[in-house]
């Protein structure tokens, strides 16, 4: 019986639980708890994306009311895949948060920490499902206002106003999106994604729906942190906890990245984003410029969480170069680096939170010799950081190999060329840190640093497992990415 | 209908630049906040206005009423300034917080003791390098 | 504010109507403008007027955090409790219609859960943030 409601239980299930986590407050207890939700909603998870492979769409009313008067939770290929990836994220990060927070953060909060991420959790899970414009933007505020309390829960009194000035951008983000469903509201008169769909073509030609256009792809673009608005995510990624680094940055700019992608693709359609108004070459030239730019501020780095933010915001360049072509080769392409990326970012963030398990920081100055002394943990922040250069055999290099066959397909083998180029600016920033981790003496005195505890070992070894998977065997993701890239461009999902 | 007419959308427009206007250009942060409540006050402002039928009553079950306004944007606008609220409540916990590691809430006296820090870390690096 | 008996005794007239006014905004939320939302901030105003007349302290002692923080949840519980029990009762997540044996109850008492656990809620949300915050000064 319960197995028809699953898309309802996928996202009531962590927001009920956040609250009874809340009465539980105990560290421990609150602990388990978010593990036994994280397991239940990666299972959930699995099974609709089985359901939605062998027999399509899944549409769920929430209260029986009929779209699109009613809510409805919709499940389309492009949408399960994100639930996957999240709660993917969700199960791993849930793992590896144990011995992580219980030394970052004091003990009496713990049971909060723990309450703010399962509020995070439905949150992102919520904008992936939903298929409501007004029910995503609700959705993102829940994600965002929980994520702004799991930054500032960091020791480092810089993770405050990390967190306050990624408030005040992402409020202005979320802000936009809502003047932007309003005004879609006014020319329509509908929330309904796949109703919109069908309804604004015939006021495409109006002021009201050009601006409402402007403000959602603004909008979303402070949400992504696409290259010129990204100026919130460097410190917020590099202060926060690490547990939560590690889950942030590999799932709530990916989210909204998919919302992008709902709002391009199936609300105003390819024809109307980049035929009438040519969003295209503007797209692609921002992503451009963060791929250089943000790759390029990542290498004069000194704080290697800070590096990888950097390094962040450059992939995001990548993902939306995937988009900015919208072929099915282009989109692919990007929908597979979003996954590749939250793997390799999961995996980079939670190295950097088991090197300052150890020793207390994220600096590069302070892991000289790190390589012998933690030598499993420096292993997987190689692997994690060829893979985002984009060595063959790891996911980096599926997904790049797919951008820059898209570019060609194009016709522009100039873009073509600047994918590896700015490749080799990963190349200059991964090798900072592996050289002093590596070919550096340890300082003297400090022996007593071992490896990170088998807890956090686990899960970042499943990510680098995942990283070999996926980059050898990418049947599996590239199928589903391409299958969700068709169904978005095919318009209106059936 | 003259431009006249949409005088609450002329409102909206001002309340909206001007939020964002004192988010930009003020360095002290409850100052930004209040800009941010002012920006998200607009965007309601404009909901409420949008959901008005002309010649409507309010939307109240009643036989002797044949034209009501659309309560829908009303009701999206409450669950707006619930998340608002939210928001201002989280801004100004992450404002008294900030206060009480830095001893102030001025943006660039905030940012002097960042860079303090900073050039005392890379200091301590030197030796390394 | 212990020396100004008129704003002492103006208070203690007026907050008992003012959550008697949250109760009909409460539970008439469904014939006419209102509702949880309303109705929760209208009741924690009138706590929060007792705690800036009588000393925060003094409304500490009268609703505890604890209990604050216990019916936090249990109005969010409340609010999903019906939902899920829509889904028990053969129906959709918030389906009101099968709570009774006849759709139009059913909604009644749908909606009147589910507002009274947002109610809940509010309440206390907006009683504990002002008590936060009120701790601050100390």
């Amino acid at each position: 019986m319960l197995l028809s409601h699953l898309p309802a239980l996928q996202v009531v299930l962590p927001l009920i639980a956040a609250p009874i986590c809340l009465v539980l407050h105990h560290a421990r207890l609150a602990w388990a708890w978010a593990m036994l939700i994280s397991w239940s909603a990666f299972g959930i998870a699995l099974s609709l994306l089985n359901r939605v492979l062998s027999e399509g769409v899944i549409s769920y009313h929430i209260g029986k009311w009929a779209p699109p008067w009613g809510i409805e939770y919709r499940l389309d290929e492009a949408s399960v895949f994100m639930l996957v990836l999240v709660t993917t994220i969700g199960v791993v990060v849930t793992t590896f948060a144990k011995e992580s927070v219980e030394k970052e953060i004091v003990k009496e909060k713990i049971h909060l920490f723990y309450t703010c991420y399962l509020l995070c959790f439905a949150g992102l899970l919520g904008m992936s499902i939903t298929g409501d414009v007004f029910n995503i933007f609700v959705f993102l505020e829940i994600s965002s206002l929980s994520a702004y309390a799991l930054i500032s829960m960091s020791d480092d009194r810089r993770a405050l106003t990390a967190s306050f000035r990624y408030l005040v951008m992402g409020t202005v983000g979320a802000t936009f999106y809502i003047i932007g469903v309003g005004l879609i509201y006014m020319a329509t008169g509908s929330l309904n994604i796949a109703d919109l769909a069908v309804k604004l073509p015939a006021v495409a030609d109006t002021q009201t729906v050009r601006a409402a256009l402007a403000f959602l792809i603004v909008g979303l673009s402070l949400k992504l942190a696409l290259f010129p608005l990204h100026s919130w995510l460097p410190n917020a990624y590099a202060y926060a906890p690490s547990a939560v680094s590690a889950f942030i940055a590999a799932t709530a700019t990916k989210v909204a990245v998919y919302v992008m992608l709902r709002v391009i693709f199936t609300i105003f359609g390819v024809s109307y984003v980049f035929g009438t108004m040519n969003l295209g070459p503007a797209i692609l030239s921002l992503a451009i410029m963060g791929m250089f730019a943000a790759s390029a501020m990542a290498i004069s780095q000194k704080n290697v969480k800070r590096l990888l933010a950097y390094s962040s915001i450059a992939q995001i360049g990548y993902i939306m170069l995937g988009i900015s072509f919208a072929t099915v080769t282009g989109l692919s392409g990007g929908i597979v680096h979003l996954f590749n990326h939250a793997l390799i970012k999961c995996c980079l963030f939670m190295v950097m939170g088991c090197v300052f398990f150890r020793i207390n920081s994220t600096d590069i100055k302070d892991m000289a010799g790190l390589g012998k002394r933690m030598p499993f943990t420096m292993a997987a922040f190689v692997i994690g950081g060829l893979s985002l250069i984009g060595v063959p055999s790891t996911v980096g290099f599926i997904s790049k190999w797919y951008l820059m066959q898209a570019a060609f397909e194009a016709g522009s083998w100039v873009i073509a060329i600047m994918i590896p180029l700015s490749s080799l600016l990963a190349v200059v920033y991964i090798w900072r840190v592996v050289e002093v981790a590596y070919f550096s003496p340890s300082p003297d005195g400090e022996t007593a640093i071992k490896e990170a505890p088998v807890s956090m070992q686990i899960p970042i070894w499943v990510m680098v497992a995942g990283i070999f998977y996926f980059g050898i065997n990418a049947e599996f993701t590239l199928d589903v990415a391409r299958r969700a890239a068709e169904s978005l461009l095919g318009g209106i999902v059936l | 209908m003259s431009s006249l007419g949409l005088y609450n959308y002329w409102v909206v427009v001002v309340l909206m630049m001007s939020g964002l206007y004192i988010v930009v250009a003020h360095g002290n942060l409850v100052k930004k906040l209040i800009g941010l409540n002012v920006f998200q006050a607009s965007v309601f402002m404009m909901y409420i206005s949008m959901g008005k039928v002309a010649g409507g009553t309010a939307p109240i079950l009643d036989e002797s009423i044949k034209v009501y306004s659309n309560p829908l944007p009303h009701v999206l606008i409450l669950t707006g300034i619930v998340v608002g609220v939210a928001t201002t409540a989280v801004g100004a916990a992450l404002i008294v917080r900030i206060k009480r590691a830095y001893g102030t809430i001025e943006e660039y006296e905030i940012e002097k003791h960042e860079i303090e820090e900073e050039e005392t870390n890379a200091a301590e690096g030197l030796t390394c390098f | 504010m212990n020396n100004q008996p008129i704003v002492r005794i103006g208070a203690k007239i007026m907050i008992p109507f003012i959550m008697l006014f949250a109760l009909y905004v409460q539970f008439h939320g469904d014939f006419g403008p209102g509702g949880g939302f309303q109705a929760g901030v209208i009741f924690a105003a009138s706590l929060i007027l007792y705690a800036i007349i009588y000393d925060v302290e003094e409304a500490r002692k009268i609703v505890h955090p604890w209990a604050l923080n216990i019916f936090l949840g249990l109005g969010i519980i409340l609010y999903a409790g019906t939902g899920i029990a829509g889904i028990f009762l053969g129906g959709n997540f918030l389906d009101y219609n099968v709570l009774a044996h006849d759709p139009v109850h059913g909604q009644h008492l749908g909606i009147l859960l589910v507002e009274l656990g947002v109610g809940i809620t509010v309440t206390c949300a907006m009683t504990i943030i002002f008590f936060i915050f009120a701790r601050q000064e100390h």
